[in-house]
């Protein structure tokens, strides 16, 4: 295709992602470089319905010239990604100094926000990613060998998780988890122990946020696996079966092969989308517990009463990042294979 | 299609806005666009202010429960979104700090007669918002439950703690105790009550340097993890909502939340016996001090700078009209404490008056402050799980905040 | 064809059929929970005193006369204005499914089209673009939205959900046309056509069942969103998502959980059937361009 042509194919669709998320990355990424020029603090009497006292405020026009003077800010470098709430390299060289063990120097860091963050979001995302593929497969593998009439009802009920949003989702979920909850007595009564809550510990948190994972996640697997299955070649599966092949093995290796690169593609979104793990950890209340890095720019933007932008571009930068790590392996398949095509 | 449905909402919308003509607050011309948060008393009073404005005027509201991500980036711009924002001492800082919304001092003269002289928040003696409400959180209990076992309405918290102690060694609930402690926002709200409680200062004076990891910090979080012990163990994900939840059930004897959760916490819906047997009690100290464990809050009006001097003064002409109705108070006595002149408290204000005349402290309007919550809100949950001491949880508080801090250009 | 290759063992039907049961009580049995519980009162809904009472209706009975009640449906209707917000929502999901495929399909055919190098670098973009957290996005629209005054209206949003939804939808078409084999549009070439035209009548027709999956995922994702309605609308333009949201209320306040209950199932019924009516497509769709990693 000549590259005019290929221009104005990909113009309206190029033009929306440059100005909607191509410049909103390029300006986080600039905002994380600086910090708020110097708040200038003067002490006033303020009077409220519950009297006078002293108190300190803004003084408006004095920072606002020095705002003038700076308007992005003063510059930072990458200070902002080495404070405490987020790389805090030196915090974790200190640890390294002071702790006496290899225990002890993981408790101070994993204490660290931005590192229990991590910790969580890398063992949501590996701990539901595989279980997810593999599900999905197996229940494509059922579906497809059910009689045509009753397929349709069961697709749709299949995909219902994925259906409806998870912020009403996990609501009603997290009521039903409660100890008085109809899942929560149901585990007490079969665990025996009336004390038994999956709230109260974090380990049962994480487990049951891990389990909401799979479940929610499952159907999109289901639905991509479902589809390539119909596309599975029937003339060597024929061959297999008159060579005497089990059915096993007939899955084990004509379809399962057939399958890879549908795989690497459910595993490249489900990856990404698990590592950007948020609205679980709001919707189950778990942000005692359980905090992803999401949550992290989430805290940074939404529950101050001021957005504090250059720490949320910050976590979102190493979001990134930490996404294109993961997926290295995948691209640089997807390279091969693009080079050979040429 | 999409366009008919658009002309079929228009004239909806506009059918019923030209209906009559007629304003009671005199609202001749400008437009009116006002941004608050979402609950039932606000809707009450938005109702009364678009009466006020009259069926002509050009009036819009949004409540939004991110009212305070929307207020700075709304009132920025210029002419700015909105040209009123309903604020409380805790969302008024960020638009204080940016210059956003205008001193009412004029206005006030003009249209203000009929204010209290308390409504009136002055900063560097001038008027920057007219209050209409006010909220506080304070102590509940279940008459019954107390009166069976002997014990008398605690009025510290070294009692609240003996009271429930009693109450679950009797056998009579597991958890006797409920408060909002849920990790964020109301977990360094309980933090922040206890604290002031304590006689303690957030920073030190005159500067933003923060000042919790202290005798008084630890103080306060002991008595936190004395009372989240006789707490159902799932504390850490109870929001003021589910502790309603749990006192409903019939699960809970004693329980420190929100006045404003009284009108539904003593309707007509649920289990009466359990509602009949609810009293309200005022807020109790802490620490063998004199002032209640509990800040005080007010909501009022705030005016928006970038906005025409036509449109700030319908907008405040419409609200003030709704905020000096003795009517809308004395018609919903109980929807909240009202601040408005002429207004006789309900039967559930009581406790809200009571910790305004001990010295209860205001929830503290530091233009830092918020930073300090959002670290308090995510820092101490490892103590009160038992994975660290409170002297670490308060280190990590400051660490958090100072990061914050530097970050906003206060240090 | 040898038939006997699709006869199964009576233990595999056996297994199979109770793996099947399992997986979908699993996966409706919360809806079927909702639905049965968006018409009894909060009290039994919600109780923390006894599960049971949701299926008995216990204080529905007391409050209201009956064990069940539609009064949650009828007030969020009317009185929570619910209808408005389902009109918006309309007008969003149709107005995001159609420019998404408009863009998507364009763009998503000239990346399988060209072997020029950049066209692995615009995927690899796309992929980049998508795993920006949609939190920091929308934060960042705000200033510059209040500033132009397009804040709080509909068309903001919806190009903006289409914005954020492209990178998914290309990937998702790139696949699927790259499984249409070259030689057809090029012999339009061959006959005159110019690319658009080979495009529009040669290609389009063939790719209907792709451009149906990408758009069912387009309406889910407009149908759905949160982060970004809650923050770009105002009031009067809130769709249903955001609507249900402002039901449940804030901190220091209760808001109204039968509504928002009631508002869910009301949000999903419809969704439901467009599913329904669709998944026939969507399968056969995505058989037709069989996805390809």
């Amino acid at each position: 295709m000549p590259h005019k042509t290929f221009f104005w194919f990909i113009f309206p669709t190029g033009l929306a992602m440059i100005l909607f998320i191509g410049l909103p990355i390029v300006s986080s990424f600039f905002q994380s470089l600086h910090i708020e020029t110097q708040q200038v603090l003067m002490e006033v009497e303020n009077c409220d319905p519950f009297g006078c006292q002293t108190n300190v405020r803004v003084d408006v026009e004095a920072t606002d010239k020095l705002r003038e003077e700076n308007p992005l800010g003063r510059f930072n470098g990458f200070g902002t990604y080495l404070d405490r709430n987020h790389l805090a390299f030196d915090e974790i060289g200190e640890a390294w100094n002071s702790s006496s063990s290899m225990g002890e120097f993981k408790d101070i860091v994993l204490n660290l926000p931005f590192y229990k963050a991590l910790l969580f979001t890398l063992t949501f995302c590996f701990a539901v990613t595989p279980p997810v593929i593999f599900l999905g497969f197996i229940v494509a593998l059922s579906i497809n060998t059910l009689a045509k009439i009753i397929k349709g009802l069961i697709v749709f009920g299949t995909i219902l998780p994925m259906i409806v949003t998870p912020l009403i989702g996990s609501l009603v979920l997290f009521w039903m988890i409660d100890s008085q909850g109809i899942i929560g007595a149901s585990i007490q009564i079969l665990f025996d122990d009336p004390n038994l809550s999956l709230k109260a510990s974090s380990n049962l948190t994480w487990i049951t946020l891990i389990i909401y994972g799979i479940w929610h996640n499952t159907p999109f697997a289901f639905v991509v696996f479902y589809a390539a299955l119909q596309t599975v070649p029937q003339d060597p599966i024929e061959a297999a079966y008159i060579d005497g092949a089990s059915r096993f093995q007939r899955v084990r290796y004509i379809v399962i092969p057939h399958l890879y690169p549908v795989a690497t593609f459910i595993m490249l979104i489900c990856l990404m989308d698990n590592f950007r793990v948020f609205e679980p950890i709001i919707g189950f209340s778990a942000e005692g517990v359980a905090q992803s890095l999401s949550w992290m720019i989430y805290q940074d933007l939404r529950n101050e009463n001021k957005m504090l932008f250059g720490s949320a571009g910050a976590t979102s930068m190493l979001t990134i990042i930490g996404i294109a790590i993961l997926l290295t392996p995948v691209l640089i398949r997807t390279w091969k294979e693009f080079r050979t095509e040429r | 299609m999409k366009k008919l449905l658009i002309a079929l909402l228009f004239s909806f919308v506009s059918a019923s806005a030209f209906a009559g003509s007629h304003s009671p607050c005199g609202v001749t011309n400008g437009s009116i666009n006002i941004l608050a948060n979402e609950f039932t008393t606000y809707r009450i009073f938005m109702d009364e202010v678009k009466s006020c404005a009259g069926p002509d005027a050009d009036f819009n509201v949004t409540h939004s429960v991110d009212h305070n991500k929307l207020q700075v980036a709304a009132l920025s711009a210029n002419p700015a979104e909105f040209s009123a924002k309903l604020v409380t001492n805790g969302s008024i800082t960020p638009l204080m700090n940016d210059g956003l919304i205008r001193p009412l001092d004029d206005l006030v003269a003009k249209y203000g007669a009929n204010l209290n002289e308390n409504q009136k928040i002055t900063i560097d003696g001038k008027i920057y918002a007219v209050a209409f409400m006010a909220n506080a959180q304070h102590l509940w209990y279940r008459e019954s439950i107390l009166n069976d076992l002997g014990i008398d309405v605690p009025s510290t918290y070294e009692e609240v703690i003996a009271a429930a102690e009693k109450i679950k060694a009797a056998g009579v609930m597991p958890n006797p105790y409920a408060g909002a402690f849920k990790s964020g926002w109301n977990l360094g709200q309980e933090f922040v009550n206890m604290y002031l409680g304590h006689g303690g200062e957030f920073f030190k004076s005159g500067s933003a340097q923060p000042n919790v990891n202290n005798e008084k910090g630890v103080a306060a979080l002991n008595v936190i993890k004395k009372l989240t012990e006789l707490s159902n163990p799932d504390f850490l994900t109870q929001d003021t909502n589910a502790v309603k939840e749990e006192w409903e059930s019939g699960n809970v004897a004693l329980m420190h939340v929100w006045n404003s959760g009284a009108a539904s916490l003593l309707d007509d819906e649920g289990d009466q016996a359990i509602k009949a047997d609810t009293r309200l009690a005022p807020s109790p100290s802490v620490g063998g001090g004199s002032k209640p464990a509990t800040t005080l809050w007010w909501d009022g009006i705030g005016i928006s700078t970038n906005t025409s001097d036509e449109n700030a003064e319908a907008s405040f002409r419409a609200l003030v009209g709704a905020a000096s109705s003795s009517e809308l108070a004395n018609d919903n006595p109980n929807a909240t404490v009202w601040l408005i002149k002429g207004y006789t408290p309900g039967d559930t204000a009581g406790p809200v008056v009571d910790a305004a005349n001990r010295g209860a402290t205001p929830y503290p309007s530091f233009p830092h402050m918020s930073l300090m919550h959002g670290a308090l809100s995510s820092e101490l949950v490892e103590f009160l799980q038992g994975n660290e001491s409170a002297e670490k949880a308060l280190a990590d508080v400051e660490a958090a905040y100072v990061a914050k801090a530097t970050e906003q250009g206060f240090l | 064809m040898d038939t006997r290759i699709h006869k199964y063992s009576k233990q595999l039907i056996i297994i199979n059929s109770i793996f099947i049961l399992f997986w979908l009580t699993i996966s409706i049995f919360p809806f079927i929970w909702t639905l049965w519980g968006s018409f009894k009162v909060k009290a039994d809904f919600f109780s923390r005193a006894e599960w049971t009472y949701a299926l008995s209706g216990f204080n529905t009975l007391i409050e209201t006369g009956a064990t069940t009640t539609v009064k949650a449906y009828i007030e969020s209707w009317t009185e929570g204005e619910f209808w408005r917000a389902s009109m918006n929502t309309i007008i969003v999901t149709v107005s995001v499914v159609s420019i998404s495929l408009f863009l998507g399909t364009l763009g998503a055919y000239a990346l399988s089209r060209s072997t020029y190098k950049y066209t692995f670098y615009i995927l690899i973009a796309a992929l980049i673009f998508r795993a920006m957290p949609h939190i920091t996005l929308v934060s960042g629209y705000l200033f510059p939205f209040f500033q132009l005054n397009i804040w709080g209206i509909l068309p903001t949003t919806i190009i903006v959900l289409v914005a954020i939804n492209q990178p998914f939808t290309l990937w998702l078409l790139y696949s699927f046309f790259k499984t249409v084999p070259k030689e057809l549009d090029e012999s339009a070439l061959i006959d005159g056509c110019s690319y658009f035209q080979a495009f529009r009548y040669i290609i389009m027709p063939v790719m209907w069942p792709g451009v149906v999956t990408a758009g069912l995922f387009s309406m889910m994702l407009a149908y759905n969103d949160f982060t970004v309605t809650a923050l770009l609308l105002n009031q009067e333009n809130y769709t249903m998502v955001p609507k249900i949201n402002a039901y449940l209320g804030t901190v220091e306040y209760g808001g109204n959980y039968m509504w928002a209950v009631s508002s869910v199932v009301s949000a999903t019924a419809p969704l439901f059937m467009i599913i329904w009516f669709f998944q026939r497509q969507l399968i056969s769709g995505l058989t037709a361009g069989a996805v390809k990693g």
